[in-house]
């Protein structure tokens, strides 16, 4: 039937062809949603590892922080539905609408998060540099002075010093261990480097909401993370990369390849059968 | 509906949920555990606020529908229940009868004011089967996200630990 009048009303239907939401995308929501993806994102990822990792001990550890990062994004989706502005006769967004029905494009997260699992120093070398910086970070946002963030922040803290020792755990394991061991974290160090320039970076969006104090400046964390990375090296034996030059765009909805394939796999129950629930 | 009448219904629910109990360690109910925040009954209706104890805890739904099932099988059917975030839940909410219940169940009670570890910190923790200190942790993330597993190096029992929180 190719060119038939059926097929060509399936490409001309705007909601076939694309199936996602639109954002009114405020700076509050902007915020709530950019932190909401990098726990869903990265949440996501460690839950690639079930029943894979090298140890059961370890399964059961990644999928502890995969679920403890998928609740915090459920709770920071959850408030951006709430303070979404509603357009007349639109329903509002969803914590599944989020997750489940926007593009590549629309989503917020760190490049850092979306990176692939590689090998397990890899993972761990991701999680280190990622909690090395929510850990202080979330502590900090305990005293916003908006009450939901604040509420989130007091969970997300006391979950991300669990994760952080973890990884750090690894990381001198794994960097301290044998030649192998030590050869693949430090590639893993050497590979996400320049990932890791964006976990201080704000906009003007995100500027607005650090004047109303709702939120801190994510660079008042760039001296505690690097002093936290430079212990961790320094008991891992490892070398803190020279490279200066930081890859950018996750914020912006610029990705890197690897998002695209995460999200075919993560969207594609809902997507087929929009509002499944078993 | 009166006050006096919300005030027996409030009396009712409150005893109804003292045999609700977390799915993953049964020995403990809601309240023990601290989960269960506030029971409030205006006109009739009755809220009651839970609080999760990880962000991603799976046993909030259940727990949700538990306390649902149970109030529904009480008789009280206008019930709502809410989940609260603020504030945050800490295992310095356990009660003393909570932390003796889960001992005897053979999980090591939270060390109490035990507080945030430094990042290569140890916790001290006792054997719930011999009372031993000598100890070592196995594994920081055990079977549910608020626990750790152990190992007892005097009776050589593992055993589960619940995480300071």
């Amino acid at each position: 039937m190719a060119g038939g009048p059926g097929l060509r009303r399936f490409f001309e239907d705007e909601n076939m062809a694309t199936n996602t939401i639109t954002v009114s995308e405020t700076p509050l929501v902007l915020y709530a949603l950019r932190r909401a993806d990098d726990s869903l994102i990265l949440g996501h990822r460690l839950s690639e590892w079930c029943g894979h990792a090298p140890t059961l001990e370890e399964d059961m550890a990644l999928a502890n922080i995969g679920l403890d990062l998928i609740g915090q994004a459920r709770s920071l989706y959850g408030y951006a539905a709430e303070v979404e502005p509603r357009e007349d006769g639109r329903s509002a967004n969803d914590e599944d609408g989020y997750a489940y029905f926007r593009d590549a494009g629309q989503y917020r997260n760190l490049l850092l998060c979306e990176q692939p699992n590689r090998d397990f120093a890899c993972t761990m070398v991701r999680q280190f540099f990622y909690s090395a910086f929510t850990d202080p970070y979330w502590r900090a946002m305990t005293s916003s002075s908006d009450p939901t963030l604040a509420a989130v922040a007091a969970k997300s803290e006391k979950e991300s010093a669990y994760h952080l020792r973890h990884a750090a755990e690894w990381l001198i394991r794994l960097g301290d261990g044998t030649e192998e061991s030590h050869a693949r974290t430090q590639r893993a160090v050497d590979a996400l480097w320049s990932f890791t320039g964006e976990l201080f970076d704000a906009d003007d969006a995100e500027d607005s909401l650090v004047a109303d104090r709702l939120v801190v400046h994510p660079s008042a964390f760039r001296d505690i993370w690097s002093d936290t990375v430079d212990v961790g090296f320094a008991r891992a034996g490892l070398r803190r990369p020279d490279g200066a030059w930081m890859q950018r765009g996750g914020r912006g909805g610029r990705h890197s390849e690897h998002l695209g394939p995460l999200l075919a796999e993560m969207q594609h129950l809902q997507r087929s059968h929009p509002g499944a629930r078993w | 509906m009166s006050m006096g009448a919300d005030l027996e219904l409030r009396a009712r629910v409150v005893e109804v949920l003292q045999d609700v109990v977390d799915p993953e360690i049964p020995v403990l109910s809601i309240g023990d555990l601290g989960v269960l925040r506030d029971v409030t009954v205006r006109d009739g209706t009755v809220e009651v606020a839970i609080t999760p104890t990880y962000s991603g805890c799976p046993a909030m739904d259940m727990i949700t529908l538990e306390i649902e099932i149970a109030l529904a099988r009480s008789g009280i059917g206008n019930a709502r229940v809410r989940t609260v975030l603020s504030p945050a839940w800490t295992t310095d909410w356990m009660t003393e009868e909570g932390r003796r219940k889960l001992k005897e169940y053979g999980v090591a009670p939270p060390v109490v004011g035990a507080g945030r570890r430094a990042l290569f910190g140890k916790d001290e923790v006792d054997c719930p089967r011999c009372g031993s200190g000598d100890t070592g942790l196995i594994a920081e993330f055990g079977s549910t996200s608020c626990k750790a597993l152990w190992r007892c190096h005097s009776c050589r029992e593992p055993f589960d630990y619940f995480k300071c929180h």
